[in-house]
């Protein structure tokens, strides 16, 4: 626990260090604040004291973010060849890959955390649901940990930064959207299959404020499947191809 | 702490990187690891320091066995690898305390210890530096003190010297050297000199396999087996003289170097010495010798002998 807390640690630092944690944290506020307060279907247009405007925008704002957040995670690595001096540590595999997965939680973490203003406003203009907002950043977290887990899946698998980016984009965009499209054009078999693969239906039924199981199960398999399968690909040097 | 290596084979594909190679390094020995490249010197390196399993085959550090132990054997090694990779965007105290944390070195050790690398790879003035910003050879020392940071009991360094200037590579040998006396140390080079001038014992591999193990000494002998005297006569006839060499019964051949100042390069027969022939050579003709050098084989000599084909 302690290794994976150590190379979280540097990975968390190395975030602030080269000033992406800023950017990324700066137009992250940016884009939920102006469309949750400003711009079309904000706050006050809706006229209801719900932060639902919040969780949309930045369900897409984080998907688009966390790709640019993990790609360098393993790639850079990858690229200098400093990968195989953490691996040579004593660590495991598995530690590193936890270690540089928390980082990246850590870092949303943080972000959704400097958004908590947002609630406390809209909390003092009207009757608020209290359980939907707190249900809300937990779907907001799940998700993010399920893509960052993704990203690290594809940021192992090359030494080159922007394929690690576009992959995540490309894996995720049929979770994020597409399946939900198939869902609702196919119906029958293939439709409850492709309903249940569509992150947004999981997302969506939490942030109205119910936890399901089901839900649960969904994130807790994406976040798991992604996390082994980079495991995989670092013990691949091992394998006499 | 020794290191045990038993029939390690590494394969990629069909191509075997190491094929069958057995040592065993005793604790204060420093092993050269020499061969031409692609010859398996950083494959079998980077199977002791655990980064890569080998298809087949054994190796222990200290009694700890690299597959069932790697945590263990981690521990007790010290890595540099070939091209000296590094956080470019880390400081390098900064990057010296999470390598440190990293090897589990106790809290309230790791700012001495630090400290100490620092001072020991003479990177004092550079410590509040970026490693990004910092020149090729000053790299190299974070790389060094990276290894030692945790007072490892084997140190392994691939390639260690590159990238030095003449001063700092005298500097690191000497270093290398102060440490193989209580420590482990597996060097590779390409450098022959290095070689010969830091370890105890000499390995060279060929596709794979080795081809040589032993000390300087005993490499030199088996290489050649006559010896070789650079000679300078004075004090006669050019041609008398060389004609006189070449009558001698224990000189194989005579190697003119140069015709004015009468200098030759004598190889003896087969197991026989020259140097009493050539002396009372010279009385009986009243020359005198100027010049009377025994020619070491080079360890480059015994390197090309053994890996060219």
């Amino acid at each position: 626990m302690r290794q994976i807390w150590i190379i979280a640690k540097r990975e968390l630092q190395s975030f602030f260090d080269s000033l992406i944690a800023y950017i990324m944290m700066i137009a992250f506020l940016g884009f939920s604040g102006f469309f949750t307060w400003l711009y079309g279907g904000d706050v006050f247009f809706v006229g209801q004291a719900s932060l639902q405007t919040f969780f949309e925008v930045a369900y897409w704002t984080l998907f688009f973010f966390i790709p640019a957040l993990t790609m360098r995670l393993f790639a850079e690595e990858n690229r200098s060849g400093t990968i195989e001096l953490l691996l040579t540590r004593p660590v495991s595999d598995w530690q590193v890959v936890t270690g540089k997965f928390l980082s990246t939680v850590i870092l949303i973490a943080i972000a959704l955390l400097l958004t908590v203003p947002y609630y406390i406003t809209v909390a003092n203009i009207g009757n608020i649901d209290h359980g939907a907002v707190i249900t809300g950043y937990l779907g907001l977290i799940l998700m993010s940990a399920a893509y960052i887990s993704i990203g690290i899946y594809t940021s192992s698998i090359t030494n080159n930064q922007i394929v690690a980016f576009l992959l995540t984009i490309f894996i995720g965009i049929f979770f994020h959207l597409i399946c939900g499209i198939l869902a609702h054009s196919m119906g029958g078999t293939m439709g409850t299959f492709f309903n249940y693969l569509s992150l947004q239906n999981h997302f969506n039924s939490i942030a109205r404020g119910v936890i399901d199981s089901r839900d649960i199960i969904y994130f807790a398999s994406i976040i798991t499947l992604g996390l082994v399968a980079t495991e995989a690909t670092l013990a691949r040097r091992n394998a006499s191809k | 702490m020794d290191i045990i290596v038993k029939n390690l084979t590494k394969t990629y594909g069909s191509q075997k990187a190491v094929d069958n190679i057995s040592f065993h390094l005793k604790q204060g020995e420093i092993l050269g690891f020499l061969g031409p490249n692609g010859a398996g010197k950083t494959t079998t390196m980077k199977a002791i320091s655990c980064f890569i399993a080998p298809t087949s085959g054994e190796i222990e550090v200290g009694g700890y066995s690299v597959k069932e132990n790697p945590d263990k054997v981690k521990s007790l090694l010290g890595y540099l690898p070939e091209s000296n990779p590094l956080y470019t965007d880390m400081g390098v105290i900064d990057y010296l305390k999470y390598v440190a944390e990293l090897q589990k070195v106790p809290k309230e050790k790791v700012k001495s210890r630090v400290a100490e690398m620092i001072a020991v790879c003479g990177l004092e003035a550079e410590k509040h530096k970026i490693i990004g910003e910092l020149s090729k050879g000053y790299r190299q020392r974070v790389g060094l003190a990276q290894a030692m940071i945790h007072d490892p009991e084997v140190l392994i360094l691939d390639e260690p010297t590159t990238g030095l200037d003449p001063n700092q590579i005298i500097e690191i040998r000497e270093l290398i050297k102060r440490i193989g006396r209580e420590k482990t140390v597996i060097l590779s080079s390409h450098i022959l000199a290095e070689v010969e001038a830091t370890c105890d014992r000499i390995l060279i591999i060929n596709k794979g396999s080795i081809v040589a193990d032993g000390s300087y000494e005993t490499l030199s002998k088996k290489a050649t087996s006559s010896e070789i005297i650079h000679v300078g006569i004075e004090g006669g006839e050019f041609d008398t003289v060389y004609q006189a060499l070449k009558e001698l019964p224990t000189i194989a051949m005579v190697d003119v170097k140069s015709a004015e100042e009468n200098t030759f390069d004598i190889q003896s027969k087969p197991d026989m010495v020259s140097a009493k022939a050539i002396f009372d050579l010279c009385v009986e003709n009243k020359w005198y010798l100027s010049q009377l050098t025994p020619i070491e084989t080079k360890l480059e000599d015994i390197f090309h002998e053994l890996t060219a084909n």
